[in-house]
């Protein structure tokens, strides 16, 4: 497939490659260090990093800025940008700023609602959906236009990512919404984490038999559950998450000192499972607050070593 | 209408202190379908405040008047004559009603009585919902006669979010996701594909964005 721009992760995946992608949260300080040490342990298991923009609704450093710590060492980043913080002359400013420092790549996103976070009285914005950043992005980088109409001088260069969450109901609008941001034009899909395995290859099925899976390179997202506790957790507290009893009954069925490799298991499986399943064009590992695990899950997934890019240029 | 709730009693004592002749006007519209504001509500606070004054033992006034409406100035002039009486006056209007009354008498203290809101409806006897935002651009047509603006909690025009649970929000497992309505809703009238058509970035200059809002109708002035 032919790249639109000159991000890696793009590069990567047109030349057929699985996509091995990653996050780090930002810390809530100051520090650089922080996200800098976290690129360091996993820079060479992955193909880019996520940086997560005020997740949870709990303010921290701010994504920008982490993602170009991440680039002056030498790390690809991938701009998450949520829409619930910004009216459209901010996102907009935003996304010049990380071209400024050539940030190839942008995940589009609304944002959890700010009820979550540590300001829950404060306003929300939501002036855009994420639908609207996508063609936002879009707009700025092939027509080299704002929102405005006026011409951008040195328009940003973005691999436009989107996520998709097939656990969310109501289930069956969850690939019409796909071919919806792809429509909008979204190039690259990062998934809710996956657990109920069952239901992920069946949206992927619907998902082929609409030929989306030609459209859009979809990187299926991970999380290792640390504990049982934190399976429970995401089980029960968390929106949108689908973990079936089977797996939590998998954690609490280990002894406490043996669950995190437990969770490490689970999740090498579901990697190895779905490398199988057509349209899974790479994966996207959440290791939350974990992420010294990502080289191990990389590893015992037979994705390492990553290919170079050079060598497909 | 214009959905309101009563402010708390010991609020309203804080902001009446001092003050020796009240006026409590209520409102017939609005705020008496939603019972926060109208005659029997004026009746009830008058008497909450009657007696707490007595047991402070200070001598306060309070009298009650319900007008048509607090939005009109035909309504509010009905009190022309009467108002120079009191030292203050509490309105049970809406915050619209407030404002206008306060207009209109501009020597005279008006303290806000209730909390208002938001538009909405009386889903059933004690609770009542929001259903419209004003945003100067109705797109019911689109939504299947359900407002995302209203009835999302992120406004999103393209939802729903990955957060929808069980029909639910997902700030609120007692708040309904806006946007599984939208879709039950294009199921019954048989257009589920108008899902996939995309919304437009909307214009929110006729909203709140575009500063105070003004609809001015030449055909129907004097």
């Amino acid at each position: 497939m032919k790249t639109k721009t000159p991000s890696k992760l793009e590069k990567f995946l047109a030349a057929g490659h699985l996509a091995v992608t990653s996050e780090c949260g930002p810390p809530r300080g100051s520090d650089a260090a922080t996200i800098t040490k976290k690129a360091e342990m996993i820079r060479d298991y992955v193909d880019a990093i996520n940086i997560t923009d005020n997740q949870t609704s709990v303010t921290r450093l701010s994504s920008l800025a982490s993602c170009i710590h991440l680039k002056l060492m030498g790390v690809e980043p991938t701009l998450q940008m949520v829409t619930r913080d910004r009216n459209r002359i901010a996102l907009q400013s935003d996304i010049l700023g990380a071209a400024s420092f050539d940030i190839h790549n942008i995940l589009c996103l609304s944002g959890d609602h700010q009820q979550f976070g540590d300001c829950p009285q404060g306003q929300n914005v939501f002036d855009l959906d994420s639908m609207q950043l996508i063609q936002t992005v879009k707009l700025m980088r092939d027509e080299g236009k704002f929102l405005g109409g006026d011409e951008i001088k040195r328009p940003p260069q973005m691999f436009i990512g989107a996520a998709a969450n097939p656990f969310a109901d109501p289930f069956e609008i969850r690939v019409p919404r796909l071919a919806k941001k792809i429509a909008a034009g979204v190039e690259f899909i990062q998934t809710q984490c996956i657990y109920n395995l069952d239901k992920f290859e069946l949206w992927m099925k619907l998902v082929r038999d609409r030929g989306l899976h030609e459209k859009v390179y979809i990187l299926a997202g991970v999380t290792p559950f640390k504990t049982a506790g934190m399976a429970k957790y995401m089980k029960n507290r968390v929106p949108g998450m689908d973990v079936p009893d089977e797996v939590v009954e998998r954690m609490s069925g280990v002894p406490k000192e043996k669950q995190a490799e437990e969770g490490i298991n689970i999740c090498v499986e579901t990697i190895q499972r779905l490398k199988e399943c057509e349209g899974v064009k790479g994966f996207h590992i959440m290791a939350i607050e974990w992420e010294e695990k990502v080289p191990e899950i990389v590893e015992r997934s037979g994705l390492y070593p990553r290919p170079r890019p050079e060598a497909d240029s | 209408m214009i959905v309101a709730k009563q402010k708390p009693i010991e609020e309203i004592i804080e902001e009446t202190k001092g003050y020796k002749k009240i006026l409590i006007a209520g409102c017939n519209e609005c705020v008496t379908v939603c019972e926060a504001g109208g005659k029997r509500e004026v009746a009830v606070l008058a008497s909450a405040l009657r007696m707490y004054f007595m047991n402070q033992g200070k001598d306060v006034k309070i009298d009650e008047v319900t007008l048509e409406r607090q939005c009109d100035h035909e309504y509010l002039e009905e009190i022309r004559n009467t108002i120079d009486q009191y030292d203050a006056v509490i309105s049970l209007a809406c915050g619209v009603g407030v404002q206008f009354l306060a207009e209109k008498y501009m020597q005279m203290p008006i303290l806000p009585g209730v909390d208002t809101c938001f538009m909405g409806v009386t889903e059933e006897r004690g609770v009542w919902t929001e259903r419209c935002q004003g945003c100067g651009q109705c797109i019911l047509a689109r939504t299947g006669g359900i407002c995302p603006v209203s009835r999302c909690a992120k406004r999103l025009l393209n939802g729903p979010c990955g957060g929808s649970t069980k029909g639910n929000c997902e700030i609120n497992k007692d708040l309904v996701c806006g946007w599984q309505l939208i879709i039950d809703r294009l199921k019954e009238l048989d257009r589920l594909e108008d899902y996939e058509k995309l919304a437009p970035i909307k214009d929110w200059s006729t909203e709140r964005a575009g500063g105070p809002r003004k609809v001015i109708r030449e055909d129907v002035q004097l």
